[in-house]
């Protein structure tokens, strides 16, 4: 569960950033050849932003399709898993161009945004 | 607009990596071992496939003076840390407790504790896991996978993340493929379906078959 770490990470990278700015929204990419599942960091996210300015921000998360390069044949194909085998020539030669994104894109930022129920502050 | 409350919030442009932090502190250890000479390899497996059996078998094996001193990452206990100790070699242990991977801080952490002379060797025996330390940079020289002949030859398939950023893949305990249903040949392929550069490198920890292969790479990598 390297997810929980990975939001932990994320949360730290915002802070730092921002400080003590209230975060009303979080916008991650997460490519689906990136070894992280959404759902678990969806999961780990409420726990972690607990007590930070973070607490109770929209999670919205891009998911990049994999799109892959084949070095053999130049054909350039769809994946959802690391296993990239050409569907034109059958080789494993293959160079990944999308899909392994893991990025915090952007926050929003609100001085004004009441805070949820319960949160400090 | 806020989604949250309806207040018009700003939009801050981040475009980072998540694991920017992490990838630093990586590349930090890497220009601290290269300053020391030092040659890091991080052993990754899944738990029981012979990292330590391994580790103490190389200690023994691999001759010509190199000074070894070892990294133990387990969530729990020092037994792996005593049993390198046991070796006459120095040995820090990381618990992670509820961590399922070593990171690039605790490893800065356990290095600068560990102190390995210029121009040694120090192995960073990860936590028996094939999925989560594939993630994280630990700034070591070189990734080793080791996988035991009980595992099944299609691991690489289920665990394509791990052994697609090994370098050197090992394939430990064929002292029993006399008695396993495992097809060396069905493993290469799995394995060349994820990763088309790793050295593979068959041996048994136990009987020493193999060895020679092993330290001779290491001491290509020196």
């Amino acid at each position: 569960m390297h997810e929980l770490a990975v939001t932990q990470a994320i949360i730290d990278a915002i802070t730092e950033k921002t400080g003590e700015a209230r975060i009303c929204s979080v916008r991650l990419e997460i490519g689906v050849l990136s070894g992280v599942l959404v759902d678990a960091v969806r999961f780990c996210f409420d726990l972690v932003a607990e007590g930070t300015p973070v607490e109770g921000a929209v999670l919205v998360v891009d998911e990049p399709p994999g799109r892959v390069r084949c070095r053999d044949c130049d054909e350039v194909f769809g994946a959802d898993h690391l296993i990239l085998l050409c569907p034109a020539c059958g080789s494993a030669h293959a160079e990944v161009l999308s899909g392994r994104e893991l990025l915090i894109k952007s926050v929003e930022v609100s001085p004004a945004c009441a805070p949820p129920a319960g949160a400090p502050g | 607009m806020c989604a949250t409350c309806g207040c018009s919030g700003v939009t801050v442009e981040l475009e980072q990596r998540v694991l920017a932090h992490n990838d630093d502190l990586a590349h930090r250890n890497r220009e601290w071992f290269a300053e020391r000479e030092v040659l890091a390899v991080n052993l990754m497996s899944s738990p029981g496939a012979g990292k330590t059996t391994l580790l103490e078998r190389t200690i023994r094996d691999l001759d010509g003076g190199v000074t070894v001193s070892v990294v133990e990452g387990d969530q729990e206990t020092a037994f792996d840390a005593e049993r390198i100790r046991a070796t006459g070699c120095r040995a820090v242990q990381i618990n992670t407790g509820a961590g399922c991977h070593l990171d690039a801080a605790m490893l800065a952490r356990a290095v600068h504790e560990l102190d390995p002379p210029t121009r040694s060797v120090v192995f960073v025996e990860n936590v028996g896991n094939l999925v989560c330390p594939a993630l994280f940079d630990l700034g070591e020289s070189y990734r080793v996978v080791i996988m035991s002949a009980t595992e099944g030859e299609d691991k690489p398939l289920k665990y394509p993340h791990m052994f697609g950023t090994a370098d050197v893949v090992v394939l430990n305990k064929v002292d029993l493929l006399p008695h396993l249903d495992f097809a060396v040949d069905t493993f290469v392929r799995s394995l060349r379906q994820v990763n088309q550069r790793a050295e593979i490198l068959p041996l048994s920890a136990t009987t020493g078959a193999g060895i020679d292969a092993w330290c001779g790479q290491l001491r290509d990598w020196m």
